[in-house]
């Protein structure tokens, strides 16, 4: 417990990945920082080093971020050579310099995989998810064709395991960590959360083929075994849900009359 | 100007089904020729972009984020509330329609809310239709609980994690568009102004965010779901990104603001750690049906209570919500919770650095139930407040203090949520209509959908079938000229004659949000928002002056887009302090250190303020207008709240 325990202010080097687009090779830059305080969030540190980039008239370094409560997925990038940094299941935007110490080196990249190209330094394009997503992630309903609400019951166990699923915050922290760029964890986690509720059994078959046909046309790798996903993921979102969806890909592969068109991908 | 709501008359049971009745249709052949343009894909503009492209017409939706799932409303922790009655416990349409006409201090628009009431119970039967995992029972059916004090069970929720939920089934639907080629997104798009010709919204200017392209996109229909204006304020609950640039944009063009004084503070937030702060973070307020505020009754135990809290007597504690309201005690109304933290703050007793922060206390409530249930109640709030500030809930009070939450003014709309400019609708937290002065829990995102699955959907419908299309050509002189002052504006602000000694957006966003939390903030004086306002206009003219932004506009530029936005809230800023000063009494949200009761507590004035203040755009520096849309309550009859 440190509270109110007067607290000592850090000295930082950062090498911090800069490139100015997707077009640009890139490369680690070196910034000394003082005055960090430990209360300040991971985020709030690279606040402090624009503004004094911005004084002494350099561009400050761009990164994705958002809410800043570890859910909205928009931040993330590699700490020291682990996504989202050190602490367990803690998102960078959750993460505090209290984690850190006075003289660090820190090393910070994006994410990096071939399907997630580099906008600007630490912003990676994460359309590819997005287009998963598409391809079935979803139950096909329209607004106002609902039955009433609890004329559907789901056994808790379900709803529960369900939403273990669906708290996926998409931030692609995953592929970062994976060997292969694999997308498995994102895909499994929503072929996952519909899959375990009777509003999701009608499409549960064409949803998943097609969702693993547009991973992999993202150029995403495959699922190696490594568990680096679950590691890395800041919600805790079990590899076990990867094997339920090889439970259904099986299922559906060999009992599928069509098999999903290999769709190009844009980018 | 006269402000006509347009909502229909007679028996308010059925005005929501005669009105849809009355409304034109479109025919199904014709629909995809329309084109509908949806800003911001949050609750609200991702349910009405999605629905729009189901019906079949032609929408293109922006939003600035990398993708529509990352919008704020998925922060959104608590629940949302419907009228089910499911657990029969005396709830129905009727009462969560009077809850939330007091709950909003009568200054909202009866019919507006009666209909938001209404159309509850089908977002829940849609929402568990697209497989939001809700909470459930063992029984498998929906788990309900009560939140914020409210008298029944009526909010469903998922764990801590609503909004998120919520927003993933619109999202979905949204993405299910999207592949069925109905609906096209423009993720990292942001909108800078509004295209009005003749009368009409006719489309909108953007910039591409990662290109810096400013582009016109015209419509036959405008839809802004661009959520609220907390930023202003800086340190606010709000996503970094939120900001009010498209809602003031449209303000510009001609749309009134309505009530933008209304600003809610919400009481359980953990407070400010130092000076590079740069959001605050919401503890859900179920938290308060367990803890027990206090603070240290005499100031020389303050030093004290600060170091080891649990060194402080029982009898040496001011457990002031429970001493001040016997009959709420801790569940009293955000409003009345966040005013008492800054009374007791003000007056010296406030704990922890800086005196700003008082103490919610879960010790007696573990020694009656345990640590487990405690933990199975709020076990990852207790997480979250660990991870931020390194104290263990469970051992030691938690520190909270009041921050800026939401707020419930924005663009004047009337019953079919279209503003003043005809074309231009306003959906969710943007628009103005159904929070009245003060917002209940869970209702933010029950409006949201209900916005955009249930209302728009009809009302853009019935609009596009008697105005039929909008598109002008494009080199239209309200389109060059729209395209052309956007794209002045983003040189300006890269080329501000003092930029080289400037400082930076961030900077002028701090100082800004400290003229709005001191003088604008929980409670406001006529003294201190005369000075707000001479002060906020100071701080314009040396932004205009002396911001510093470097890089180009034709790239990703972070900085750019945040001295965009700086630029607006420096307007809305000074106009929220206009309305604030012009509304003489104490209403929901709105504290007039005037307008006191003998015992300190609000003092609404029914007979002078009954009214919506809808202001308009006079040109930069020139001072707006007021117009006011007079409120009548025919159903529930106005009292003066009281939670003693």
């Amino acid at each position: 417990m440190s509270q109110n325990t007067a607290t000592q202010s850090m000295n930082l080097t950062l090498h911090i990945w800069r490139q100015k687009n997707a077009a640009d090779k890139g490369g680690f830059a070196t910034y000394k920082l003082g005055g960090v305080s430990p209360d300040s969030s991971f985020l709030e540190m690279l606040d402090q080093l624009n503004e004094e980039l911005i004084g002494k008239g350099e561009e400050p370094v761009a990164f994705d971020h958002d809410c800043r409560e570890g859910i909205c997925g928009s931040c993330g990038m590699v700490v020291n050579g682990v996504p989202h940094g050190p602490e367990v299941r803690t998102t960078t935007c959750q993460l505090h310099m209290r984690k850190f110490h006075d003289g660090d080196e820190l090393w910070l990249e994006p994410w990096r995989a071939g399907a997630f190209p580099v906008v600007r330094d630490l912003v990676v394009n994460r359309d590819a998810f997005d287009r998963i997503i598409q391809a079935g992630g979803y139950v096909s309903i329209n607004t106002s064709s609902a039955q009433d609400a609890n004329l559907i019951p789901v056994p808790k166990v379900n709803a529960d395991l369900a939403m273990d699923a669906a708290q996926c915050i998409g931030c692609g922290a995953c592929v970062a960590a994976c060997p292969n760029a694999s997308a498995m964890l994102f895909t499994a986690a929503k072929v996952s959360h519909l899959g375990l509720l009777p509003q999701g059994q009608p499409e549960r078959g064409p949803r998943v083929l097609a969702m693993v046909a547009q991973m992999e046309a993202e150029g995403f790798g495959g699922c190696t075994n490594h568990g680096e996903c679950e590691a890395a993921c800041p919600k805790g979102i079990s590899v076990n849900f990867i094997a339920r969806l090889n439970r259904d890909y099986l299922k559906a592969a060999v009992t599928s009359r069509e098999v999903p068109e290999r769709r190009t991908v844009k980018r | 100007m006269e402000l006509k709501s347009n909502a229909p008359g007679g028996p308010i049971e059925t005005a929501w089904d005669r009105h849809r009745f009355e409304m034109k249709l479109v025919n199904p052949a014709n629909r995809r020729k329309f084109q509908v343009l949806v800003v911001g894909t949050g609750l609200a503009g991702a349910s009405a972009a999605a629905t729009l492209g189901e019906l079949g017409y032609s929408v293109k939706a922006f939003c600035f984020q990398d993708s529509p799932r990352r919008a704020h409303s998925i922060a959104a922790q608590g629940g949302i509330n419907a009228a089910k009655n499911y657990r029969g416990d005396g709830d129905s349409i009727y009462r969560l329609f009077y809850d939330t006409v007091k709950g909003g201090d009568y200054r909202s628009r009866e019919r507006n809310v009666y209909r938001l009431a209404q159309v509850s119970v089908d977002i829940i039967d849609q929402c568990v239709a697209q497989g939001v995992p809700f909470a459930r029972e063992y029984g498998g059916l929906l788990d309900n609980r009560s939140f914020g004090g409210a008298q029944v069970a009526r909010t469903f929720y998922a764990r801590g994690q609503t909004g998120q939920q919520l927003l993933l089934g619109a999202y979905q639907a949204l993405e299910r568009q999207v592949e069925l080629g109905t609906v096209e997104m423009h993720p990292r798009t942001e909108m800078l102004d509004l295209i009005v010709a003749d009368d009409r919204a006719r489309g909108i200017v953007v910039r591409d965010l990662v290109t810096g392209k400013v582009e016109v996109f015209q419509g036959d229909a405008v839809v802004l779901a661009t959520g609220g204006y907390g930023n202003v304020f800086f340190l606010s609950t709000n996503a970094m990104g939120s900001n009010c640039t498209a809602a003031w944009r449209a303000h510009r063009r001609g749309a009134l603001f309505a009530n933008p004084c209304y600003v809610q503070i919400h009481p359980t937030c953990i407070p400010i750690h130092g000076e590079h702060q740069s959001k605050l973070t919401l503890m859900s307020e179920s938290l308060r049906n367990d803890g027990r505020v206090w603070v240290p009754k005499k100031k020389e135990d303050i030093e004290r209570a600060s170091k080891d809290p649990n060194s402080i007597a029982e009898g040496d504690r001011d457990y002031y919500l429970e001493r001040k309201y016997p009959s709420f005690g801790n569940l009293v109304p955000r409003d009345i919770a966040s005013r008492n933290a800054k009374e007791v703050c003000d007056a010296g007793r406030g704990v922890g650095p800086g005196g700003q922060g008082v103490y919610l206390d879960f010790r007696d409530a573990i020694n009656r139930l345990g640590d487990k249930v405690i933990a199975e109640r709020y076990g990852n709030l207790f997480e979250m407040y660990e991870r931020i500030t390194d104290e263990n809930p469970y051992r030691v009070p938690m520190r909270i203090y009041p921050a800026i939450h939401y707020t419930m003014g924005g663009l004047w709309v009337d019953y079919n949520l279209m503003s003043n400019i005809p074309g231009l609708f306003v959906l969710g937290e943007a628009n103005f209509s159904d929070h009245g002065a003060n917002r209940l829990g869970a209702s933010a995102l029950m409006q949201g959908l209900a916005d955009g699955y249930f209302v728009a959907p009809y009302t853009v419908a019935d609009y596009l079938a008697k105005n039929g299309h909008a598109k002008v050509a494009d080199d239209h002189p309200a389109v060059k000229e729209a395209l052309g002052a956007t794209q002045a504006h983003v040189h300006r602000l890269l080329n501000t004659p003092g930029r080289a000694n400037g400082r930076s957006p961030l900077a002028f966003h701090k100082a800004l949000g400290q003229i709005c939390w001191n003088k604008v903030g929980m409670a406001r004086n006529e003294a201190g928002l005369t000075e707000a306002i001479s002060e906020i206009r100071a701080l314009r003219d040396e932004f205009w002056k002396e911001v510093k932004v470097l890089g180009s506009g034709e790239s990703f530029n972070e900085s750019l887009v945040l001295a965009s936005r700086v630029a607006d809230f420096l307007e809305l800023g000074e106009l929220m302090a206009r309305d604030a000063l012009q509304r003489k009494e104490s209403c929901g949200g709105h504290f007039r250190e005037e307008s006191q009761q003998p015992d300190g507590e609000a003092k609404r004035d029914d007979e002078n303020f009954t009214f919506v203040g809808a202001w308009s755009w006079n040109g930069e520096g020139a001072l707006p207008e007021l117009h006011k849309e007079n409120l009548a309550f025919e159903y529930v009859k106005p009292s003066q709240r009281s939670y003693k």
